[in-house]
């Protein structure tokens, strides 16, 4: 607030018209309380992990740093890391991986499902 | 009526192996009846289901590689659904998927030729974006 106050009072060089200055100001300052930070600040362009200040290491998706094009529901033991102890299938913000693949490997988990290569529910065998 | 298709189905573990040859061998008669091509068959062998399905623990995995049309996919499931041994299946179109990974193939490989030479590697850039 006394910043406000200094640059209503004095001249700045920064806002050429004086009707002008005090909206400028006063809009400026509300700007930068807002608690959103512009640019890559502590929160991490990442993405934010549930209030995690520091930035974590940038998980890289599997498929694309091992070139792995075919994302088949055949190949259980791929599809099995992506898939948690109880059957359901890993966030790709858990995993590190890109949304394509995920999309892929998503539609590949269900397939295995249906034929019963992995389970719905419980602990792939 | 180039499309290819992926059928794997589960069949009950205690069917003799005779038995599932001669259900190969209707399934390949009505592929080539309805003018469809049987491009492989592999037997995964016995292996164990995730979850019982009609109370059984294991089955014997068997995987088709068949070439037609939607009608014939229709006229195969129907055959399946029918035929009491077989527990599950699943049909998956693989042909764009193929022409993908092709196309993928051919970009990698074509990158790799003219890595010696850097001219024509921005024309090779933007199709691999796009892949």
């Amino acid at each position: 607030m006394a910043e406000e106050t200094s640059t209503t009072v004095a001249p700045a060089a920064e806002t050429p018209s004086t009707p002008e200055r005090p909206e400028r100001t006063e809009r400026g300052d509300r700007g930068e309380r807002r608690p959103f930070r512009p640019g890559g600040g502590p929160g991490g362009p990442g993405g934010r992990e549930g209030g995690r200040k520091y930035f974590r290491r940038k998980k890289v998706c599997k498929f694309c740093v091992e070139k792995i094009e075919a994302i088949n529901y055949k190949d259980v033991r791929l599809l099995a890391q992506f898939v948690a102890e109880s059957g359901k299938i890993v966030p790709r913000r858990l995993t590190g991986v890109c949304t394509p693949h995920q999309r892929r490997l998503s539609t590949a988990i269900k397939q295995a499902r249906n034929i019963a290569l992995l389970p719905f529910a419980g602990r792939p065998s | 009526m180039n499309r290819t298709y992926e059928l794997m189905f589960i069949v009950r573990p205690d069917m003799p192996e005779e038995e599932q040859d001669k259900l190969i061998s209707t399934l390949e008669s009505a592929v080539s009846s309805s003018g469809g091509q049987m491009k492989s068959v592999e037997k995964m062998g016995k292996r164990r289901l995730a979850y019982s399905v009609r109370r059984f623990r294991d089955g014997v995995y068997i995987l088709l590689t068949v070439e037609g049309g939607g009608a014939l996919v229709h006229e195969l499931e129907r055959r399946l659904r029918v035929t009491e041994p077989v527990l599950k299946f699943l049909t998956v179109r693989i042909d764009e998927e193929q022409k993908r990974l092709e196309k993928i193939a051919k970009i990698r490989a074509a990158r790799r030729k003219v890595s010696a030479t850097p001219a024509a590697e921005t024309g090779s850039e933007p199709a691999a974006v796009t892949a």
